[in-house]
């Protein structure tokens, strides 16, 4: 099966900048060495605590961030290094949904041009076309058609939150990124949203590369699942898999702190114990080994490699990949 | 950040806005009110009963005012109204276009400096050593350089404006640029050029129209200061800096000399910066919230 989208290695590093003259004095390694794939018509989702990249690696794709190191290929041709034009050209199949509905309109358009502004940038369309293109896609994410008139000031969360999705759906991307595309939202709210971009991924065909820190959120969602820590992927594989039997230490952790309506279940909950070492200075070894509770000493000085441990299933754990079998909790 | 205005579930009609804006910012009322008055009698001068303003007379020297010469004459019999309306135009036309000047210029370098990083450091050294240097003995020294008239006289308060414009764009394009709705245009494809254009400038306008107002009122008192000291407009013009200056010496026999265009130049300042209090009140949602 070709991939849509194949990221290699990617690394994006921000210098710390110190003194007058503003030399380099370190870096922060904020994604350090990610590779996983995304197929036609397939959901992502990318998980993590705070601060470990998550956000940073979609950012990286679409280019709006400057990337260190690595290979992203979308449709086998390479985006990581793109000048301007081819850039521009590329963003047509890769599109966003950003975080917080709030800020991502800007806030003295109409909502009519701001689902218009990619249609514009592209000239794919005349003005009668693009009025009618916008109130297509105003009406396939749900809204009523007279918000083409109206400014985002004047809607709720959830429906800016699908105002930004029709401007991403705008010009038919094949890939969105969607960073953190509910975490601002009401409960009630996240669901309508989520579902429907599941049912725009069923219509349209459309692959999401889906971000969050919600394990629930992207159980829902996603087709596969990618656990990240401090830079790296720490697993991934089948959602199934993954949520029956977590091979690496950490997201049996993030597992478990995922609530279940269930009062009379009596779960293990698994606490770690500090806080995120910092990513300019990650720890030696495997990065997880100062909060892992089964930590020993190889996992000290020798990082694990992310080696496939069963087909399709991924961990960056040394436990894992050296008996294959997995870790009683 | 949003400007959340209540729901009104009642039609509100234009004229209805109109009285609700009076009555919440009468600050506005009261500056736009005196500054048009100011600016019509400036335009209207030669419809105004006014007779011509450098027309000497040493006969009627300094009369105190009265029925044919409503602000009295000067040391060379000139009638003072006259002279006040007339100077307005030169205040005025000096305020109103280094307020649009410095905001031209300041906006683009603004906008220059806030999205290239290396014009940044260079241009806005420049911008902070222009500043050090009070605006008046800069504008001073710019017209000691030139030939005294009008034009270089704007010429010289506007370059010493121009700073202050310029951190204000800056300040406001730098937390524009990390905004989300900029990252989401260039993620859509947008161009540059188009994204200061159609996301950046508009949220921009607001405290540049503020920032106008007080620099219209900056440069009129400038320009009252460079005629006064003898550094700006040629002594044969009238403006209100000229008269002033040429009554002083008179001032304890002939104190209506210099009272009408420091009355004038006191009311006009006053009615521009009233209206940018007011506009400033209007356009910023925070302060608006506690009314």
């Amino acid at each position: 099966m070709t991939q849509l989208l194949e990221v290699r290695d990617l690394k994006t590093y921000f210098p710390i900048r110190k003194g007058l003259l503003r030399r380099t004095a370190g870096q922060v390694k904020a994604v350090d060495g990610v590779s996983f794939t995304i197929a036609p018509g397939e959901t992502l989702g990318l998980v993590g605590e705070s601060g470990c990249g998550k956000s940073t690696v979609g950012r990286s794709i679409l280019r709006l961030l400057p990337l260190t190191a690595g290979e992203v290929m979308l449709n086998g041709s390479r985006i990581d290094h793109l000048p301007p034009a081819g850039l521009r050209s590329m963003r047509r199949e890769l599109q966003v949904i950003f975080q917080d509905p709030y800020s991502s309109l800007s806030p003295r358009l109409k909502v009519g041009a701001i689902i218009a502004e990619p249609l514009r940038n592209f000239g794919v369309a005349s003005r009668d076309e693009i009025r009618g293109r916008v109130r297509d896609l105003i009406t396939k994410v749900g809204l009523r058609p007279d918000a083409i008139d109206r400014y985002p000031h004047q809607f709720s969360g959830g429906q800016r939150q699908r105002i930004g999705i029709a401007r991403a759906l705008a010009l038919n991307p094949k890939l969105i990124v969607c960073d953190e595309p509910v975490s601002a939202l009401d409960v009630s709210v996240q669901a309508q949203v989520v579902n429907l971009l599941k049912d725009l991924q069923a219509e349209l065909g459309l692959s999401y590369l889906f971000i969050a820190h919600d394990m629930a959120v992207v159980e829902h969602v996603s087709h596969r699942i990618a656990v990240m820590y401090l830079g790296k992927i720490v697993e991934i594989g089948e959602r199934r898999q993954i949520l029956a039997e977590p091979l690496h230490p950490y997201t049996q952790a993030l597992l478990s702190a995922v609530p279940v309506p269930n009062p009379k279940l009596q779960r293990r909950r698994i606490v770690l114990k500090g806080d995120v070492p910092s990513p300019a200075n990650p720890p030696a070894g495997c990065r997880f080994h100062t909060r892992c509770p089964y930590t020993f000493d190889r996992c000290r000085v020798e990082e694990p490699r992310l080696d496939e441990v069963r087909p399709g299933r991924s961990a960056a754990c040394h436990l894992a990949s050296a008996s294959g079998t997995q870790l009683t909790t | 950040m949003a400007i959340e205005t209540a729901a009104a579930p009642i039609r509100v009609t234009p004229p209805m806005v109109r009285r609700r804006l009076w009555r919440r910012h009468p600050t506005i009322l009261a500056g736009a009110v005196i500054l048009a008055v100011m600016v019509l009698a400036a335009l209207l001068a030669p419809w105004l009963g006014t007779i011509d303003p450098t027309q000497l007379s040493p006969i009627r020297r300094l009369r105190p005012p009265s029925e044919t010469y409503w602000f009295g004459t000067d040391l060379l019999g000139r009638d003072v109204y006259s002279r006040t309306l007339y100077g307005g135009r030169i205040s005025l036309f000096v305020g109103f276009t280094v307020a649009t000047l410095a905001l031209a210029a300041g906006l683009f370098l603004g906008l220059v400096t806030g999205f290239i990083r290396p014009v940044d450091g260079i241009l806005m050294r420049i911008m902070d050593g222009l500043m050090a240097i009070p605006a008046i003995l800069l504008a001073i020294a710019l017209v000691a350089l030139t030939q005294a008239s009008v034009q270089n006289v704007i010429i010289a308060i506007t370059i010493a404006e121009i700073p202050r414009v310029t951190r204000l764009v800056r300040s406001v394009v730098l937390t524009l640029r990390e905004q989300p709705f900029v990252e989401a245009a260039y993620a859509t494809g947008t161009r540059l050029p188009v994204i200061l254009v159609r996301h950046i400038l508009p949220n921009t306008l607001a405290p540049l129209i503020v920032q106008g107002t007080y620099i219209c009122a900056a440069a009129i008192i400038a320009e009252s200061i460079l005629s006064f000291i003898g550094a700006g407009t040629p002594p044969t013009v009238p403006t209100w800096g000229n008269i002033i200056a040429e009554g002083r010496s008179y001032f304890q026999v002939a104190p209506h000399i210099i009272f009408f265009p420091a009355l004038f130049l006191s009311l006009t300042v006053l009615g521009v910066n009233l209206l940018g209090d007011g506009l400033r009140d209007l356009l910023d949602p925070r302060l608006a919230s506690r009314h």
